[in-house]
C-alpha cells in the first residue's frame, strides 16, 4: 500500500504487515526479507518505511504492568503516549519525557529516542527507559537496559529500528499534583536574547522557544521563550483544586483538504510569523496552561501535515554544539529568511548532555522547521546542510526524508561504528528505506 | 457506588474486546468468558491499567450448550449487561463442501450464542432487569450466494433475539440487536472492505454502549448499512437470484 511518514513525503508502494502478537512478529522477522518496524507513522520521512515488509506494530499495544511505587509502566510497544496519559494522567502520573505530539507510539519514541521541552534537564526519551525487549533476525527475543546487554540498549535507543523489533518497554512515569503547567513567555528581540534566556533558565524544567524564522536584521532570531513546570495543588484556583486532574476538554479540528500550494508564499507566511510573534507579546508573564495544550498544541489540529499542500512537506532539524550555536543558528536563520520560503513554527531548544551511541540529541541548540516540498526547499535544505556540517552539527533522523548519506557520514563520526555493530550483531535484516539511503 | 459487571461472551474477538473497553471507560467491572480464559491475561492486565476497573476471566465454550446454565450459575456476579460477540465466519466454499464445516459455522453464530443468552434471560427474568446484547450480522439479512451458511446462522440468531426482546418486554429486561456491517478485525484481516463501509471495532464498542445506554432495540452501527440492506432485502427475488453481490 501506499506509504509515507508525518511529512507526507516521499511516498512508497511498501508491503505492509499487521502483526497481532510477538509469534506474528517472529513469523516476519525469521523470514527472508528486508523488514522494519513501524509505530503510529509520526516520523516525518521515510523512517518507518521498508518496500518488502513495512511492520505495522499498532496491533501490540497492550499495557501489561504498572508498579505505583516506582511508576514503572510496562507496555507493548504499539501503545501510544497518549493512551498512556490517558490512563495515567487522573491517577498523578505523566510521562518523562514527551515529543511535541502525543500520538507516538512508544516502541517509535524509544527508536527515535525523542526529546521534550525538558531535554536539557531530564535528557531524552532513553531516561525514561528501565529496559527494552528486541526481537533480532533469529526471530529471540532480547531484553536490555542500562545495566543489561548494554550495547543493544545503546544502539536500540535513536537507532531508528535498525536494531530489531522493539516489542516492549518498561517505562518510568513521573508523579505529578495537577494536569496543569505553570507556563512563563517571555519575549526575546534577538537570538542573542532567546539564547541567553535559555542560558538563565537551565532551571526550568520545560523550556522551548518559537522563533521567527522569516524576520530580518535587528530582528533575526526574534522568538517567544516558554518555560514551565508542573504546577503544584497550591497553584491552582480552589475551584481547580477539587479535580486537579480535570482540564478542559481540548477541541480538535481537522483539515480539511490539502493547502493550494500558492496559499503558502513569504508573505503570508511573514504575516503569520509576525502575527504569531505579536500575539505572543501580550500573553508574556505566567500563566496556567493545560497539559494538552502545552506540550501538543498542535495535536489539536488534527492532519495539520495537510497545510502544506498534496505534495508533502519536509522537516529540517539539527543541532549544533554550543560553542558553534550562536554562529551557525545566525548563519541558518540568515538563510531561511532570505529564501523567504519559512515555516509557520520553527522551534528553538536549548539541548543538554546526551548520552548513547546513536541518539540524535548532544548538548548545544537545536532548531526545527518545517518547508513544504518543491525544488526551491531541495536546494535550500542542501544549503542548510552545508552551513550545519560546517558548525560541526548533526541532524534529526526521525525529521529526515532527504539527506544524502554523504552528509550523514560527514555529520556524525559515530557512523562507522553503528555500521559495524549492525553488521557484527546481524541486525542487517532490518533496513528501511532511510536507511538504505543513507547507508546505515 | 459500585456498578455491576458486564459479561463479554466471545472475548478473544477484537468487537468483544473493543465492547469491553468501552462499558469499562464507563467504570463497569468487566467478566470475560472465552475458551483458554488464561489466554487472556494481556487483556485482562490492559482493560484494568487503561480503564482503572477490574476485570474477571471465565473459561466458557459456546459449542458446549450443556454447560450454559452451569455457566451463569457459576459466574460469581451475575452481570447487569451480557454481550455475545461470539461467531465464526468459515469459508463459504468449504462450507458448500464439507457439511461438518458448515454446521459448526451454524452452531458457533446461532445455537451457541442462542444458548447461553437464553440461559441468561431466564436469570435476568428471574432477577426482574438487565440487558442481554446480540452482536449478529447484516450478513443475515438476506442471504447471498458468497457467504449463505453464515449469513442463515446470523439470521437465525436475529431472529431469536427479536423474539427474545418480545418476550422479555413487559419484564424489565431489554435486548438490543447489534449489526456491525464490515469490521477491521482479525477475521476480515484479508478482506479488501471498502473505508466507508467498514466500522473500526471500537466503533462497535461506542455504538453498543450507547444502544444500551439508550435502550435501543436494533443498531446498525454505520448508518449507511441500514440503507444499504433495506435496498438488498427489497430486490425482487427474480431479480436476486441472478445478481452476484
Amino acid at each position: 500500500m501506499k506509504l509515507s511518514g508525518w511529512g507526507r513525503y516521499p511516498v512508497h508502494d511498501a508491503r505492509v504487515e499487521t502483526p497481532r502478537d510477538e509469534a506474528d512478529v517472529r513469523a516476519l522477522v525469521t523470514g527472508k526479507r528486508q523488514a522494519i518496524a513501524r509505530g503510529n507513522g509520526r516520523a516525518y520521512g521515510d523512517s518507518a518505511i521498508n518496500l518488502s515488509a513495512t511492520i505495522d506494530m499498532r496491533g501490540l499495544n497492550r499495557m501489561l504492568g504498572f508498579d505505583a511505587k516506582t511508576g514503572q509502566l510496562t507496555v507493548e510497544a504499539g501503545v501510544i503516549l497518549g493512551d498512556i496519559i490517558a490512563a495515567f494522567l487522573p491517577r498523578g502520573w505523566f510521562p518523562m519525557v514527551t515529543p511535541g505530539t502525543k500520538f507516538v507510539s512508544v516502541g517509535g519514541a524509544i527508536a527515535a529516542d525523542v526529546h521534550g521541552k525538558n531535554h536539557h534537564k531530564d535528557g531524552s526519551f532513553r531516561n525514561s527507559v528501565d529496559w527494552v525487549e528486541v526481537m533480532g533476525a533469529d526471530g529471540t527475543v532480547t531484553r536490555c537496559s542500562p545495566r543489561d546487554n548494554t550495547a543493544l540498549f545503546d544502539h536500540t535507543l535513536g537507532g531508528m529500528g535498525l536494531t530489531g523489533v522493539i516489542l516492549r518497554a518498561a517505562l518510568r512515569l513521573r508523579p505529578v499534583e495537577t494536569a496543569w503547567i505553570r507556563q512563563i513567555t517571555r519575549p526575546a528581540a534577538s537570538l542573542k536574547d532567546a539564547m541567553d534566556i535559555f542560558e538563565d533558565a537551565k532551571d526550568a524544567t520545560y523550556s522551548v522557544a518559537w522563533i521567527d524564522c522569516l524576520a530580518t536584521g535587528r530582528n533575526l532570531g526574534r522568538s517567544l521563550v516558554t518555560l514551565g513546570e508542573h504546577a503544584s495543588l497550591e497553584d491552582l484556583s480552589t475551584a481547580n483544586r477539587k479535580a486537579p486532574f480535570a482540564t478542559p476538554k481540548t477541541r480538535t479540528r481537522s483539515v480539511p483538504l490539502d493547502f493550494p500550494t500558492f496559499a503558502l508564499n513569504k508573505f503570508s507566511l511573514r504575516a503569520f510569523n509576525a502575527a504569531y510573534y505579536k500575539a505572543g507579546l501580550r500573553q508574556q508573564g505566567t500563566r496556567l496552561v493545560d497539559w494538552d495544550s502545552y506540550f501538543y498544541p498542535l495535536d489539536a489540529i488534527l492532519d495539520w501535515n495537510r497545510i502544506y499542500g498534496a505534495r508533502g512537506f519536509a522537516q529540517f532539524q539539527c543541532v549544533l554544539p554550543l560553542e558553534a550555536s550562536e554562529a551557525g543558528l545566525s548563519e541558518l536563520l540568515d538563510t531561511i529568511a532570505s529564501a523567504g520560503s519559512g515555516s509557520f513554527l520553527a522551534v528553538l531548544k536549548r539541548f543538554g548532555a546526551q548520552q548513547s551511541a546513536f541518539s540524535f540529541p548532544m548538548e548545544g541548540y537545536t532548531l526545527a522547521l518545517d518547508f513544504p516540498i518543491s525544488a526551491k526547499t531541495h536546494a535550500l535544505l542542501e544549503d542548510l546542510d552545508a552551513i550545519t556540517l560546517a558548525h560541526g552539527g548533526r541532524f534529526y533522523l526521525a525529521k529526515d526524508s532527504r539527506m544524502s548519506a554523504d552528509t550523514l557520514a560527514h555529520s556524525d563520526a559515530r557512523v562507522p561504528a553503528f555500521q559495524s555493530q549492525r553488521t557484527e550483531n546481524d541486525w542487517t535484516r532490518f533496513s528501511s528505506v532511510q536507511s538504505q539511503r543513507l547507508a546505515l | 457506588m459500585t456498578k455491576a459487571p458486564v459479561l463479554i461472551l466471545g472475548a478473544r474477538s477484537d468487537i468483544g474486546q473493543a465492547i469491553a473497553r468501552a462499558f469499562a471507560a464507563e467504570g463497569y467491572p468487566i467478566q470475560l468468558a472465552a475458551r483458554n480464559a488464561e489466554t487472556l491475561e494481556p487483556v485482562k492486565a490492559d482493560i484494568e491499567l487503561r480503564q482503572n476497573v477490574s476485570v474477571s476471566l471465565h473459561e466458557f465454550d459456546a459449542l458446549a450448550t450443556e454447560t450454559h446454565e452451569g455457566f451463569v450459575t457459576a459466574l460469581p456476579d451475575l452481570p447487569d449487561i451480557a454481550v455475545s460477540v461470539v461467531g465464526y465466519m468459515g469459508e463459504q466454499a468449504e462450507n458448500e463442501r464439507d457439511l461438518d464445516a458448515a454446521a459448526r459455522v451454524i452452531r458457533s453464530n446461532f445455537e451457541g450464542p442462542a444458548s447461553i443468552l437464553a440461559a441468561l434471560a431466564n436469570a435476568f427474568e428471574e432477577r426482574g432487569g438487565g440487558t442481554l446484547v446480540g452482536v449478529s450480522s447484516v450478513a443475515g439479512d438476506r442471504g447471498r450466494a458468497t457467504n449463505y451458511v453464515y449469513g442463515s446462522a446470523k439470521a437465525g440468531f436475529t431472529a431469536f433475539l427479536s423474539g427474545l426482546r418480545n418476550r422479555l418486554a413487559k419484564t424489565g429486561v431489554h435486548v438490543v440487536t447489534v449489526l456491525p456491517g464490515f469490521v477491521a478485525t482479525q477475521m476480515t484481516a484479508d478482506m479488501d472492505l471498502p473505508a466507508k463501509l467498514t466500522a473500526a471495532p471500537d466503533e462497535v464498542g461506542a455504538a453498543t454502549l450507547k444502544a444500551v445506554k439508550k435502550g435501543q432495540n436494533v443498531i446498525y452501527v454505520r448508518r449507511i448499512w441500514w440503507l444499504i440492506m433495506l435496498i438488498i432485502r427489497n430486490i425482487p427475488e427474480a431479480i436476486f437470484k441472478k445478481l452476484s453481490i
